[in-house]
């Protein structure tokens, strides 16, 4: 299965559409190598500002652009970008309502071998709390051209998840795209499996394997975390009667936890969250660490069937 | 009007009498707010919208408008004060202030209010958004200023560091910081809860042109916009001394005013006193 990193697609579309439009202008925070808006920087050095390791002056710096009529992204490292940002994201974008694209960096376990200072598990609670901020995900390198594109044509805040590592590519090219609208890509009739980033892929084979132990799993992409998509889940848990949620997050106030507070109000059903178990990680490259942190497709196939054994209970 | 409207200063002087005046019934007839870091800040607010800042009250997004931010954003009653002088809204809807329907929230929004670009009143803010601001002038080759009012006690927050960093890298002389000096915080006298040190030696150190001045003499505030506009390639900073509670003769220098509204008795007091 061919495999591209989210960031490179990340990059190159923003210089497509720096092309396109001259309101886009980008900002780093030291990392412009790891984001890759390097190549921004090389094409329109007049419109990339690196403002050093200043993540809370770029949250406001990016305010002020938007102020003045631009499209500032912003990247740093999101636990750094989020953590040190909150508020500035909190009174100075989203009080604001200010139209800048919030771009955080080596999500999950990209940085797996640095460790628990440097893994963002906890950005998509942080963003979740916040009135009007749009939350995206795409599932692979197709996926996030897409919503960059999307991101500059959504009037307001955006906040989009960025993986480092090349991870497979599950969606096609004339697939359609529009934010704030999830995608069945397998249907099955026993248990939705909803996915978001670079656990849609595990989802996916999760499905395999259980159809071959003669279970049917839809499959959901979830790549807009907020606002969720209520008519499409809704429609999916009210066939199959049974959810498993799988995001790079931990269980806590992310994804998973936004489909569960819909289902619980809406339309009750079981549900098992895949995700960080309220722990800290550890230092460990890519996969061994999503072995560690049971984000495998190995823990999908065993949550659904739980989720399925309880509802026939 | 949009140019600024070259009062005079006995002009300025009765437009900031009347400012006063507003501050001390808006915080009077909403039972809150903080009149004492208004009164500091109303001099040079004064200054700024009436004969500095390139703005339309008829068409508040203008987009070759100069910016003005209020970092210390606890002093909204003096920003509202200077738009309503300036033209933006009626004196009658001043009185609507910290109410839950106003267009004038205890802290500014710009979701809510005409004339106002920012929402602040979480400290620290407001000069990363002035650069931010500044620097997309200068991308469209604007001759557009950016302003941005900053608390002394506010000066305690890092992200003002990072911002006054960002201000001198980027040669950011179409941005001008006000301090508004009053020496006096919430929990007391600034020396005692954090002392500020040698602060135009901390801002010269960071690569600022700085301007010292009376933040109570308009001649002063004046020719300091002026020189602040005629530097290049540098960011400047006017660090105003200034009183807090100005004005208001039981108000002046005194903490407890910080925080707190006039009762009737005081607002009658005080509104002789700018009679």
């Amino acid at each position: 299965m061919t495999k591209i990193a989210p960031r490179q697609a990340y990059g190159e579309e923003l210089v497509r559409l720096g092309q396109e439009n001259p309101d886009i202008v980008v900002l780093d925070a030291d990392v412009a190598k790891a984001s890759m808006t390097y190549l921004f920087k090389e094409k329109f050095p007049e419109r990339f500002f690196d403002l050093g390791i200043s993540e809370s002056d770029i949250v406001g710096t990016g305010a002020g652009f938007a102020v003045a009529g631009k499209i500032p992204f912003i990247n740093a490292y999101a636990n750094f970008l989020l953590g040190n940002g909150w508020e500035q994201i909190h009174i100075s974008i989203a009080y604001a309502n200010q139209n800048v694209k919030i771009v955080g960096h080596n999500i999950g376990a990209s940085s797996g071998k640095d460790g628990p200072t440097h893994l963002p598990f906890e950005d998509i609670a942080l963003m979740r709390v916040l009135p009007g901020i749009m939350i995206v995900e795409p599932a692979d390198a197709i996926e996030m051209r897409k919503a960059v594109r999307a991101a500059v044509q959504h009037q307001g805040p955006v906040y989009l998840r960025v993986g480092r590592l090349p991870t497979p590519l599950v969606t096609c090219e004339e697939d359609p795209f529009e934010l704030g609208k999830a995608r069945i890509l397998r249907e099955g009739q026993d248990a939705t499996i909803i996915a978001t980033g670079a656990m849609v892929a595990k989802g996916l084979e999760a499905a395999e394997n259980l159809a071959s132990l003669g279970i049917s799993a839809e499959v959901i992409n979830l790549h807009t975390i907020k606002p969720l998509d209520k008519t499409t889940l809704l429609r999916s848990v009210r066939k199959t009667g049974a959810v498993v949620t799988a995001e790079e997050h931990t269980i806590l106030g992310g994804m998973g936890s936004a489909v569960a507070e819909l289902l619980v109000e809406e339309y009750p059903v079981p549900l098992q969250r895949v995700g960080v178990k309220d722990r800290f990680a550890v230092c460990a490259p890519y996969d061994e660490l999503h072995d560690v942190l049971g984000l495998t497709a190995e823990t999908i196939v065993k949550s659904v069937q739980d989720v399925i054994c309880k509802k026939r209970q | 009007m949009i140019q600024g409207k070259g009062l005079s200063h006995s002009e300025l002087s009765e437009v900031a009498r009347r400012m006063r005046r507003h501050i001390l019934k808006m915080t009077h007839k909403a039972k809150g707010g903080h009149p004492g870091g208004c009164l500091s800040a109303t001099d040079l607010l004064d200054v700024l919208y009436m004969n500095v800042l390139r703005v339309d009250p008829q068409n508040p997004h203008w987009d070759k408008r100069d910016f003005f931010f209020l970092s210390k954003g606890h002093a909204a009653p003096a920003l509202y004060a200077a738009l309503c002088e300036r033209g933006f809204f009626p004196e009658e809807e001043l009185l609507t202030f910290r109410e839950a329907e106003s267009r004038l929230p205890a802290y500014p929004s710009c979701e809510s209010t005409p004339g106002v670009d920012m929402a602040s009143g979480s400290l620290g803010q407001g000069l990363s958004i002035a650069n931010g601001a500044a620097l997309a002038a200068k991308l469209k080759g604007s001759d557009q200023r950016a302003f941005v009012m900053l608390g002394d006690g506010e000066l305690h927050e890092g992200q003002v560091w990072e911002a006054m960093l960002t201000a001198a890298h980027y040669h950011l002389d179409n941005v001008c910081a006000i301090v508004d000096y009053n020496k006096l915080q919430l929990d007391g006298r600034l020396d005692e809860v954090k002392s500020l040190g040698d602060l135009p030696g901390k801002w010269k150190a960071f690569g600022w042109n700085v301007l010292e001045i009376d933040g109570h003499d308009f001649p002063q505030i004046e020719k300091a916009f002026a020189q602040a506009q005629a530097v290049k390639t540098q960011p400047s900073v006017i660090i105003a001394h200034t009183i807090k509670g100005k004005g208001v003769s039981f108000m002046e220098d005194q903490v407890d005013w910080h925080a707190a509204a006039p009762s009737d008795a005081e607002l009658k007091i005080a509104l002789e006193e700018l009679k």
